[in-house]
């Protein structure tokens, strides 16, 4: 990914995501996520991740977006009716702001000194590829958020049925 | 540069292909339905006076055109306009574009150049158009929303439940058929299918997965919210559900967007069981008779013969929808569910397991 390419899609994807917290409308902040999440999507497509874009639009522009969208929609959230969020709230947010910034920083120098000159396999990004991946090399997280998900599942069957 | 050129004339085929059959539908759907129900149908803008047979073709393919586009864009007050006017085109456009990964033919030959008779080759196809007909529920949930009326919210939000509820059986389903091919790639898929099973048999999809071919069919018919799952618009309790205050070109845009979604389950019914472009016992160099017979035949002439077999199996499946419109009433909402989530996802799956089964038994 080049140079003008990188910026052309981060500064309107930076942009939008700002926007999500920044609109006093619920309905249009979940619709900037949505266009967040798209524009990851063809960050994906630009890093020959295709099976992780396919992914990210199926799972999360259409399908859990969707179900934001349908939970605003029901309880008809209006931009007055939003609490004002407490002080404790605000400063977890900022220090948990920092923190992920000094990661992603840590990650950003360790990877790029390495990783960015050599080239990618050839099935970089395939369904073959990212498959045998999951179910070899990964098997354990793949199957420990396979149950977190079930219980996730189970959780929800309970709640509804009280 | 003629790449470039070769792949916008494939693509911008596709999508024109696509509005004029969108346009064909609704006078099949007119004129299929009155047959049906013992009416006339439309009858009435004739050009050569009374014709004995008025098939009404210049209703629906003219005069019902110019009607929707010169009518009245009304939005209703205290709407949201931006939404309300990007709702039908951000439920259409993401269907518009699904096509480009369909392959209509095998290879057309030009001058020696060999072009692949399908807009965009992409190794994650199933995925593609799985990803594009979800977005597409954002047009009804918007346009529900916008509209600023009880009917429209009622139906948007019936639509988001529906369509995320029979995306799962329908993606179930096609996997399945993934197992059985050993693709994603549809083109792929649809060369596979040209094999014969026993000499005699085409391999195609329904062969290998009956039950996932009842499963889709279903679930591509809630999918495009038509009789017998047309929730979000019942016009006997919703008024027409999303797109209620919607008048003129915009509710035109949401009545192709049906269209087009059934023209979409069509052509992927079609690709995925039936052999998309394959003619039985036809080769590239000719036919080639299982009784030892072959019948060499030119080979713009044997593209010719794929795409019109193409089409045909796609127009067959698009009557058939509209047949099963016309003959079926309307679920209830909570049969509606219980028939996505208790009965189609469990038999998708155990399809899905099966399958897995037999190919680690027998491979």
């Amino acid at each position: 990914m080049d140079f003008v390419t990188f910026f052309a899609l981060a500064i309107p994807l930076v942009v939008i995501a700002i926007m999500v917290i920044a609109h006093p409308s619920p309905v249009y902040s979940a619709l900037f996520l949505v266009l967040t999440l798209f524009l990851l999507a063809v960050y994906f497509l630009f890093l020959d991740a295709h099976m992780v874009a396919a992914l990210q639009i199926i799972v999360y522009a259409g399908a859990i977006m969707v179900l934001f969208l349908f939970v605003i929609m029901l309880l008809n959230l209006q931009s007055d009716t939003q609490p004002t969020p407490s002080r404790g709230l605000g400063r977890a947010a900022i220090i948990g702001g920092v923190i992920l910034v000094a990661e992603l920083g840590l990650l950003l120098q360790r990877s790029s000194s390495e990783q960015a000159e050599s080239a990618l396999p050839e099935n970089f990004g395939t369904v073959e590829a990212l498959g045998s991946q999951l179910f070899t090399t990964y098997l354990l997280p793949f199957e420990i958020t396979g149950i977190l998900l079930l219980v996730a599942v189970v959780g929800a069957v309970v709640l509804a049925k009280r | 540069m003629i790449d470039f050129l070769i792949t916008f004339s494939l693509t911008l085929l596709m999508v024109l292909m696509v509005l004029n059959l969108g346009g064909l539908l609704l006078w099949v759907e007119r004129k299929g339905s009155a047959v049906l129900q013992d009416r006339i149908g439309a009858n009435r803008a004739a050009v050569f006076g009374k014709l004995p047979f008025n098939l009404g073709i210049v209703n629906t393919l003219v005069a019902d055109p110019i009607k929707l586009f010169t009518k009245e864009d009304f939005v209703p007050q205290g709407a949201d306009k931006l939404l309300h006017t990007l709702a039908p085109a951000i439920g259409l456009v993401p269907l518009l574009v699904t096509f480009i990964v369909i392959p209509f033919g095998d290879v057309l030959i030009i001058g020696g150049r060999e072009i692949t008779l399908q807009a965009a080759n992409l190794n994650i196809g199933i995925l593609y158009v799985l990803a594009m007909v979800s977005l597409s529920v954002y047009g009804v949930v918007l346009g529900g929303w916008a509209s600023n009326n009880r009917w429209a919210l009622l139906g948007g939000i019936r639509g988001s439940a529906q369509m995320i509820s029979y995306e799962i059986p329908l993606g179930l389903a096609l996997i399945g058929v993934v197992l059985a091919f050993g693709s994603l790639d549809l083109q792929e898929i649809t060369r596979a299918q040209g094999a014969l099973i026993g000499g005699w048999i085409p391999a195609w999809g329904i062969v290998y997965q009956p039950v996932a071919f009842l499963i889709f069919l279903a679930a591509g018919i809630a999918e495009s919210k038509r009789i017998p799952f047309d929730l979000p618009e019942a016009e006997s309790e919703l008024i027409s559900g999303y797109f209620t205050e919607y008048s003129g070109s915009k509710q035109a845009m949401f009545m192709l967007g049906d269209f087009v979604e059934a023209i979409i389950v069509a052509g992927l019914i079609t690709t995925l069981f039936f052999g998309g472009w394959q003619v039985p016992f036809l080769l590239r160099d000719g036919f080639h008779f299982p009784w030892g017979g072959t019948l060499a035949l030119p080979s713009l002439l044997v593209t010719l013969l794929q795409v019109g077999a193409f089409t045909l199996k796609v127009l067959f499946f698009c009557w058939l929808q509209i047949m099963i419109r016309w003959t079926l009433p309307r679920f209830r909402y909570d049969q509606l569910i219980s028939l996505g989530w208790k009965i189609l996802l469990p038999l998708a799956l155990a399809n899905v397991m099966l399958t897995a089964l037999i190919i680690l038994l027998f491979e």
